[in-house]
């Protein structure tokens, strides 16, 4: 059961060899288990995630006023500490937050209660998702679960690592530079940022309200459809939320390859890309035009102007969206404060870490009388310039298929004192969201160390469900995704 | 289509090496590199409302000089016309605000609201002596 797909576990649920009282005890006892080693959850109250179970199990008995059973009712799913809930606290991974309960549901959260899923608890993340090691986390680093002396990305490290270490079936986590899709492929599971504006953002604590995008980590491509289905729709309440009809994300699971185009961007297999890692997405290329997909040489010009693009606009609207937090409307807040100004700036000094003062700092500072044309707006032309490149690739192919990350799993410690080395970690995943595109990231392989190696697969806008049939396929025809660690409990 | 006025056939700032800070050649004048004072940034920590110890003012500005070393980078490009980009999917749509009739959809929740704050009283948020 650790082991099954959502698919497989909706049918037990359905055929009612399993009940979900029992398929989620099953998962909590493999969180008590192994979170003292991994860290991946902020927090777990089982007696709230059974309590959810049991309504599930009776609406799958065709009892209660839920309306008849899904495919997701009984499921239990951890989520990203960053999605409001009214009934755990939601700490953004932050002191700031760390007795905050909000009073309301996120979007995503109600989408998956009306669902029937089951709450199995909060998942550990970067401080407020600045991160890409999960080390920022004010309740401590998440490990790996293939090398514990390993960070398994980041923000939504935690997500990530509950699925590869089977202490969750799914999880949800957000990606504004890479946040979902670097921790998936340093962990060995699947994840997926959807186009910007498929999934509600309401809830979701805001960190780059222009990048900021919900998404699905699973362990394979078809439960990343099936979460989709759940996750995407249009909310009122978002105003960057996007009005289209409902899609079905399974509908190209069973695509045929031939006749693919495959662009390969000549940025992303270069110097400075680890070797095993490319010879491993090499192999999945490979796989593909064995399948009847062409590959295509294709150029991302500005990729490396990606990450100073990033790091001006999101720590400018880092520094925007987190002036409220304030001391005084909720969260943390400083004792005995002479005045208003110094409750303020001792109130953040205190609640926040130093990667998130420091991105404060640096939006204050782009943003500052003086400076905003020469960097804030001088980013937002790069930031097009980096769209149009895209743009112009996709006229040339179906799809673009690349390393998700540099390197797999680099060691706890190893990046924490450089930021500059941690931000260029994600130069892959940043230009997607620049551009507002889909990408998804799934295993391809294991370097000599063992550590997963991720494939980075982007679309162009809405083109997720045709990502996610390649990647369907692809994992039909290997086991990569079905691997799993062996992580002992302490 | 992308809104760009003027070609960008001087903008290729290459990519020569994952690690080396995606050295661009300098087609357009280059201002001096940006590099903070630990008085400026004492300032920018003002306007951020948040206080940097003089213990640790040192290596906040060290750090914050080197990503904005990198940062730099961006000063090598020349974007003169292009129409700067501050949504992700405006070209693809054609964005525009959605409105709403002017009703009350929303009940009061103050009680809810409040619960969470670190102190009020009589509905209202309190907050330490602002005028003197």
């Amino acid at each position: 059961m650790l082991n099954s797909t959502l698919t497989a576990l909706s049918a037990a649920l359905a055929a009612k060899t399993i009940s979900s009282e029992e398929l989620t005890r099953l998962f909590l006892d493999r969180i008590r288990a192994l979170n003292p080693r991994l860290n991946a959850f902020i927090t777990v109250d089982e007696a709230h995630s059974l309590a959810q179970a049991r309504v599930a199990d009776e609406r799958r008995a065709g009892k209660g006023n839920a309306g008849p059973a899904g495919p997701l009712t009984g499921i239990p799913i951890a989520h990203k500490d960053i999605f409001c809930t009214r009934d755990l606290r939601t700490t953004c991974g932050s002191r700031m937050l760390e007795e905050y309960t909000s009073p309301y549901d996120a979007h995503v959260i109600e989408r998956f209660a009306a669902a029937g899923t089951v709450q199995l608890g909060k998942a550990n993340m970067d401080e407020f998702a600045m991160g890409s090691s999960n080390e920022t986390s004010y309740f401590g680093p998440v490990r790996n679960p293939w090398d514990t002396s390993r960070v398994p990305g980041g923000s939504s490290g935690g997500s990530a690592a509950a699925v590869a270490a089977r202490m969750a079936p799914a999880a949800t986590g957000t990606d504004t530079g890479g946040s979902i899709r670097q921790p998936a492929a340093l962990t060995g599971v699947s994840g997926l940022k959807p186009t910007y504006g498929l999934v509600s953002r309401y809830g979701m604590i805001a960190f780059a309200s222009s990048l900021d995008q919900g998404g699905p980590i699973a362990k394979s491509a078809a439960d990343l459809a099936l979460l989709m289905n759940t996750m995407a729709g249009f909310d009122a309440r978002d105003s960057t939320s996007l009005e289209r009809p409902a899609e079905d994300y399974s509908r190209e699971l069973g695509m045929n390859l031939a006749g693919l185009r495959i662009g390969l961007p000549k940025e992303y297999f270069a110097e400075g890309v680890d070797a095993e890692v490319l010879a491993r997405v090499r192999e999945a290329v490979r796989w593909f035009e064995s399948q009847g997909a062409k590959a295509v040489e294709i150029t991302l010009p500005n990729t490396g102007l990606a990450v100073p693009v990033y790091y001006v606009l999101a720590p400018a609207e880092a520094s925007s969206n987190l002036s409220r937090f304030d001391g005084v409307r909720y969260g943390h807040r400083a004792r005995d404060a002479a005045d208003l100004a110094d409750l303020y700036r001792r109130t953040r000094a205190e609640g926040f870490g130093a990667e998130v003062k420091r991105r404060i700092l640096i939006g204050t500072y782009v943003l500052s009388h003086g400076y905003y044309d020469a960097y804030y707006l001088k980013a937002q032309q790069v930031r097009r310039l980096i769209a149009k490149d895209f743009a112009d690739a996709f006229a040339r192919c179906d799809l673009i298929l690349g390393p998700t990350a540099p390197s797999t799993a680099f060691p706890l410690g190893a990046k924490a004192n450089d930021p500059v080395q941690m931000y260029l970690n994600d130069i892959f995943t940043i230009p997607a969201p620049l551009a507002g595109l889909p990408g998804l990231s799934i295993p391809c392989g294991f370097d000599r160390k063992g550590l997963p190696v991720g494939l980075q697969v982007m679309g162009n806008h809405f083109s997720e469900a045709r990502m996610l049939g390649a990647a369907h396929r692809y994992q039909q025809a290997t086991d990569w995704h079905l691997r799993v660690p062996t992580v002992t409990p302490v | 289509m992308i809104l760009l006025t003027r070609s960008p056939a001087s903008v290729n700032a290459g990519f020569p090496g994952l690690f080396a800070h995606f050295p661009a050649p300098s087609r357009a004048p280059r201002p001096p590199p940006m590099s903070l004072t630990p008085d400026q940034l004492q300032r920018i920590a003002t306007l951020a409302r948040i206080d940097v110890g003089s213990d640790e003012l040192r290596e906040v500005t060290e750090r914050l000089n080197q990503v904005l070393g990198l940062i730099d980078e961006l000063q090598s490009v020349d974007t003169g016309g292009i129409v700067p980009m501050s949504h992700a999917l405006d070209v693809q749509l054609s964005i525009r605000q959605r409105l709403r009739p002017d009703e009350v959809t929303e009940t009061d929740r103050r009680d809810d609201y409040q619960k969470g704050a670190p102190a009020v009283e009589d509905g209202l948020y309190l907050v330490p002596k602002v005028i003197e």
